[in-house]
């Protein structure tokens, strides 16, 4: 790209952008007003904070933590997803290990996490450990399943919220045929607004370069609009919650 | 047409924009006609109302959710002069690099260079209607370049040699004995009636694929201008796969896509799920912050951003209009849309179909040639009704033939208007009309005279009443 040709184009664009702008707009046809009267700099101020003021309309995601966990374990159902409970990591790591005898699994990628590698120890099968220095995407192609962390999990929509950062990077969690996601009980929050948060403050404003909302196994309906999972993601999705 | 604006044919599109019109009405009847393809097409959007509702119900003021939504999308689109420069500096900050495009064909050069510049081979895409609006993939094979559609209902319509039918289901109109065959024809796969089956078979196709290519190139849903991070929505993971493993990732978006907050999307992103497919949240929604970081296992070592305005700020100069801006392309508009499922998505001729379309082709390729569309809705407020982020759809259908009328009026409208005002300000000449008209109604029939030829081609006129409206009216008091 030639440094001039980018530089024109974009004065052009902003400039007509201005321009366009001179003239304002109305505001949309509402239901109430309440979103507008409490915008923080007053009504007539064009910054307006839908998260805070919508809370109260979107899908309930519970008040306590036992609401919390049941409204997600009823959303992960709903998604297709397998939720197991774990009284600890060791149970859990039983139950992969488990689920790998079951399933035949050859080999199984993972991710250096405090949550994963205790499980990664006892799989009983080849396994592949993905870092910063290790990564071969034909290697992880060939994974039968992969395990990671999380970053939190939203009770709200039955989302899990994955990043490049702490769950094993990109592919870790969308190439293997299976992921498993392990899930510790204090890392479950009400809204899709309360896990921004946290990932706000666990990264200190500078965000990971892929974080990504996990919500039930791939899917597709583009044949017929007749749902089928494992579209080119994750045919399975397995949480294992515990605590 | 507006200046600037794209006039790449289309094998879709009507060759010369004079004739957009005339291809409208004849695919409209030809579509209207085939009632098996309408059934078909009533039927796999048959179950869209049940789940949308249901998702609906779960939130606890839907229409007050509705409300937020709207108003974090007026108030970015409202701010763009300050937010996309917002933006930029964010998303360069994260070590991304941004292109500007006025037009499609530069969105398509600088597209080109890139790839050159990456020596690249294998070009894998998600789907992105932005490419579809620029045509993208023509341009990409005529420079040599291999490009795999990755999204299964774009790469049918691919192997298809078709756009898509719909903008979030590109599909929806082909039957699975008719993708059996193309996968039999083109992957060599024997035949099968499952979609089970045959999803299985564009997955292990496609695996290779992801793995092999050196560019993904991908669309995007929200341009977030607190973080600089670009946001995509998908349900089958390859949009993910396109970000991950190839060594370079392009993204095209329109510059109407940023938000201000991040947190906006906590409540954009479970509307758009439900409104465009009755999901909680659509299975994939990630957000990306430049290439790989140091420490990070994977992702690819350069991301780029196109940028493209393509006469968006045509569309921002019309105050009245603006909020057609606020499209978060969720496609409910369509989904619930009387015309759509009468005349289906290829007879638009457009990028965008159905409603939204209607309302922003004009602006894109020029009013007069596309205020056709315009006409193209009962007026009914379905699609209104159904928009997450209550754009005011069919009132700017409205809009736009009243824009048309004002800026080149038809000469015969304006005549029989001026003869209606006529007549009807004079209560003798009105009742001496109406005397006439209804003994010459069987002549009109009869005659088909070639000004009414086109609408009693679908309709019948009904029978003259023997006497007038008013004689009756004072008979009966
Ligand atoms: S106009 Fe509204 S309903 Fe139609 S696609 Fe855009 S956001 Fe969805």
């Amino acid at each position: 790209m030639t440094a001039g040709g980018d530089t024109t184009a974009r004065d052009t664009i902003l400039a007509r952008v201005r321009e366009a702008l001179r003239v304002p707009a109305p505001l949309p046809h509402m239901k109430s007003h309440a979103a507008v009267a409490a915008a923080p700099a007053g009504p007539d101020s064009l910054t307006i904070l839908p998260v805070e003021v919508a809370r109260p309309w979107l899908p309930d995601g519970g008040e306590t933590a036992e609401e919390r966990l049941a409204i997600l374990t009823e959303n992960l159902g709903k998604l297709r997803a397998e939720v197991q409970r774990a009284a600890d990591l060791t149970a859990a790591a039983a139950q992969v290990a488990a689920l790998v005898r079951e399933r035949g699994w050859k080999r199984v990628a993972w991710h250096t996490h405090p949550a994963v590698e205790p499980v990664a120890a006892t799989l009983g099968c080849d396994s592949y450990r993905l870092d910063s220095t290790s990564f071969d995407k034909d290697a992880l192609e060939a994974c039968d399943a992969g395990i990671t962390a999380c970053d939190a999990a939203i009770a709200q929509t039955g989302s899990i919220l994955v990043s490049s950062a702490s769950c094993g990077g990109r592919a870790l969690s969308i190439l293997p045929h299976v992921h498993i996601v392990i899930v510790t009980l204090d890392q479950i929050v009400a809204t899709l607004g309360d896990a921004l948060d946290a990932i706000r403050t666990k990264h200190a404003g500078r965000m990971p370069s892929m974080l990504s909302f996990i919500t039930g196994p791939s899917r597709t309906g583009d044949i017929e609009r007749i749902l089928v999972l494992g579209a080119h993601g994750p045919k399975e999705l397995f949480v294992i919650l515990v605590g | 047409m507006t200046p600037g604006a794209d006039t790449t044919p289309h094998a879709f599109e009507a060759e010369t924009p004079r004739l957009a019109k005339k291809k409208f009405l004849h695919d409209a009847a030809e579509h209207v006609r085939d009632t098996g393809h309408r059934a078909f097409v009533r039927k796999a959007l048959g179950g869209y109302y049940t789940s949308r509702d249901a998702q609906k119900a779960r939130f606890r003021d839907w229409e007050q959710a509705r409300d937020a939504a709207s108003l974090a999308k007026w108030s970015a689109v409202n701010r763009l002069d300050e937010l996309l420069p917002t933006f930029v500096a964010n998303f360069e900050a994260n070590g991304g690099r941004v292109h500007w495009a006025r037009t499609a064909d530069e969105a398509r050069t600088i597209i080109l260079e890139l790839l050159r510049d990456a020596k690249a081979k294998a070009v894998i895409k998600s789907k992105c209607m932005t490419s579809e609006e620029i045509h993208l993939n023509a341009a990409l094979e005529q420079d040599g370049y291999g490009v795999v559609e990755s999204d299964l209902g774009e790469f049918i319509q691919q192997l298809r040699g078709e756009p898509p039918y719909h903008f979030v289901f590109p599909c929806m109109h082909v039957r699975r004995e008719e993708i059996s065959d193309l996968f039999g024809k083109h992957l060599g796969t024997p035949p099968t009636d499952s979609p089970e089956e045959l999803t299985m078979i564009a997955r292990r196709h496609m695996r290779r694929l992801y793995v092999d290519a050196d560019v993904g190139i991908t669309g995007a849903n929200f341009l977030v201008a607190e973080t600089g991070q670009i946001s995509i929505t998908e349900n089958e993971g390859n949009a993910r796969l396109t970000a991950a493993l190839p060594r370079v990732h392009i993204a095209i978006s329109g510059i109407e896509k940023v938000v201000e907050h991040l947190d906006d999307l906590a409540v954009l992103l479970p509307m758009l799920a439900t409104a465009g497919a009755g999901q909680p949240m659509t299975c994939y929604n990630t957000l990306y912050a430049g290439p790989r970081r140091p420490g990070e296992c994977d992702g690819p070592e350069e991301m780029h951003l196109v940028l493209l305005d393509n006469s968006r700020t045509a569309i921002l100069a019309d105050p009245e209009q603006r909020d057609s801006l606020h499209c978060i392309r969720c496609g409910a508009c369509l989904n619930v849309c009387p015309i759509f499922k009468n005349v289906g998505g290829f007879t638009y001729g457009t990028t965008y179909q159905g409603p939204i379309g209607s309302v922003i082709t004009p602006h894109l390729r020029g009013l007069a040639d596309w205020n056709h569309l315009s006409g193209a809705s009962s007026l009914c407020g379905a699609c209104t009704d159904a928009c997450p982020v209550r754009i005011d759809i069919h009132h700017h259908l409205l809009h736009n033939r009243r824009n048309a009328a004002a800026t080149s009026p038809s000469r015969l409208e304006r005549l029989g208007h001026r003869m209606f005002v006529m007549v009807a300000s004079r209560p003798w000449l009105f009742a001496a009309g109406g005397a006439m008209f209804r003994k010459s109604l069987w002549l009109l029939k009869k005659l088909r005279p070639p000004l009414l030829r086109d609408w009693l081609a679908t309709r019948d006129l009904p029978a003259a009443p023997a006497r007038s409206f008013r004689s009756q009216w004072r008979a009966r008091s």
